[in-house]
């Protein structure tokens, strides 16, 4: 039981995640492989100022400013200085690897003693107290799961959110109707990166440290769940359908990871095994377009 | 009313060569105006659509769009007083949106787009409506993705997009090439029906002579990054396609070229 409760806890952390990369990667079309670095951003930034004694939420809420300005960062390399959207993302990952050891001023911190976000719900809600941590973070993370898709799905079907995506479906389209294109990269970016750090951070309060290296696989994990969303969703294409199916991949994916490592997969194993799934959903349209090209011959 | 002066661009080809594109080109269009564009392949007709729609910045010369200098603004500047139609089905609309959002997002062009819900249900009846004086049976798609509707069907409410907000320019890039005769037939019987309500200033450029003679009140011919005649009224009334030929036929020593007379895309 009480592992079945750790997954989901972590899969609810890591839905923000997975909206992140699903904004980046599928509503802006946009490689950014800074995700890889704004986690552990988002990580580093909660954990230095709850050692400084921060309070939970507005430790968290800094770490989200921080990773969307990394993304926004991301975003000006390519829009303004005519980088590469992959490259851009690759600088800003590798430089936020720097700044996260300054910000944590080693390569780990232990937040053991600190206060977290289940501090305030403690005191807010004293039967709690007895509820064993897992289950704790999982409810708060569940909470703001479900806040955090209301307000993207209200968000993206605004009339601003909308020239967003469009931005992502057809650039040319959007700019003959007025609309900046990299004006939407920039804050699109900032968005995804925004949500990116805030499951680093929580993350972060749940396992009780910031590593320097627990961004690594980041965009590749978040790839895996909307991929893992996208086949769950056999039909309806409503956005609110999407970004719930999305979030489910989330909670998917870190149950089948999970259960890969009770039945014995070795934990050094995990990202070649993530890395492996991730290519294979890529490359399985391409392979059987393949064979039934070859099969009609 | 617009006003082109002395427009002139170049562009630089990979291999260094330099290819002019337009040599300075004069024009004016009253307001209300209907204007054909016709030409050679490498005229510069759509280069010259490009200009006006923001699509590069001239090298020399001015574009004034109802008394605004626009010669230097960027498309998505001027987009509020332009609306356009391109001759890919597939680039005027976003395919993986509904009609309904694609509808809203061109009814703001040129707009600041806020954090409310502006599609509703007020917003869904005007379209509906407006759709439905369409004939083509599109006013139940409001929720279908844009993606999934034919290419006349994606054409004539592209069309309306590019005028649900009053442009102060409407132009219009082949945006019959691509589609099969009888729904290029139905979109230009579309085009005319929301030109003449909206009274709208218009330069649609075409391949089709009868088109070119058919639509509108005036025709100008490119050739070479130039306009080489100016047709309108009376002798305008008076000219045939086998006329139109015949001066292309003229230029013809000048430069290889192309002249496809009918609407039927090529087999």
């Amino acid at each position: 039981m009480g592992f079945w409760i750790a997954a989901l806890t972590q899969g609810f952390a890591f839905v923000a995640l997975a909206w992140g990369v699903y904004l980046s990667a599928r509503v802006l079309r946009f490689a950014d492989i800074t995700p890889d670095g704004s986690f552990t951003f988002g990580a580093a930034v909660a954990a230095a100022l709850l050692i400084q004694g921060a309070h939970p939420l507005v430790a968290t809420t800094v770490a989200v400013a921080v990773g969307m300005l990394a993304g926004y960062i991301t975003g000006l390399l390519h829009t303004r200085l005519g980088v590469s959207d992959l490259l851009s993302g690759i600088l800003v990952m590798t430089a936020l690897y720097s700044v996260n050891l300054h910000v944590m001023g080693r390569s780990n911190l232990s937040l053991l003693d600190t206060a977290t976000l289940a501090t305030p719900v403690h005191t807010l809600f004293p039967a709690t107290a007895s509820w064993p941590d897992d289950f704790t973070f999982g409810v708060i993370f569940l909470a703001i799961a479900v806040l955090l898709g209301g307000l993207l799905t209200w968000y993206l079907k605004t009339d601003f959110g909308m020239a967003m995506r469009s931005v992502g479906d057809n650039p040319a389209m959007i700019t003959a109707q007025g609309v900046d294109r990299r004006r939407m990269i920039e804050l699109g970016l900032a968005l995804a990166n925004g949500l990116v750090a805030l499951s680093g951070a929580l993350i972060a309060q749940y396992q009780g440290f910031a590593d320097v290296a627990m961004g690594v696989g980041t965009l590749v994990a978040g790839m895996a769940a909307v991929i893992l969303g996208e086949t769950l969703r056999t039909r309806g294409r409503s956005l609110l359908v999407t970004i719930v199916m999305v979030a489910a991949g989330a909670l998917v994916f870190r149950l089948l990871v999970a259960l890969a490592l009770r039945v014995g997969l070795n934990p050094i194993d995990l990202k070649l095994m993530t890395a492996i799934f991730v290519l294979g959903a890529l490359a399985l349209p391409r392979l059987r377009h393949r064979a039934v090209a070859g099969t009609s011959r | 009313m617009i006003a082109v002066r002395g427009l002139e661009k170049s562009f630089v080809q990979p291999g260094g060569e330099v290819v002019p594109a337009l040599c300075g080109v004069d024009l004016t269009l009253a307001a209300g105006e209907f204007l054909t564009v016709i030409g050679t392949n490498g005229s510069g007709k759509s280069t010259l659509l490009n200009a006006l729609a923001g699509g590069f910045l001239p090298d020399s010369g001015s574009i004034t769009i109802d008394d605004q200098d626009v010669t230097m603004s960027p498309e998505h500047r001027r987009a509020a007083l332009i609306g356009r139609v391109f001759q890919d089905p597939y680039k005027g609309s976003c395919p993986s949106m509904t009609v309904a959002e694609n509808l809203r997002m061109a009814e703001l062009r040129g707009t600041r787009r806020g954090l409310r819900l502006g599609l509703n249900a007020e917003t869904r009846a005007r379209y509906r409506e407006r759709l439905a004086r369409l004939r083509m049976r599109v006013e139940n798609r409001l929720d279908a993705l844009m993606g999934t509707l034919s290419g006349g069907q994606r054409q004539a409410i592209t069309l309306i997009m590019a005028t649900l907000r009053r442009p102060s320019l409407l132009l219009l890039d082949e945006h019959t090439a691509a589609l099969d005769p009888r729904a290029a037939e139905r979109v230009l019987v579309v085009t005319q029906e929301v030109v003449q309500e909206h009274r709208l200033t218009t330069l649609m450029v075409t391949h089709s002579m009868e088109e070119a003679l058919s639509l509108g009140e005036r025709t100008i011919m490119m050739h070479r990054g130039s306009v080489v005649a100016d047709l309108s009224g009376g002798a305008r009334k008076a000219t045939r396609v086998s006329d139109l030929l015949e001066r292309f036929a003229s230029l013809r020593h000048t430069v290889e070229y192309t002249i496809q007379h009918s609407t039927a895309p090529p087999v």
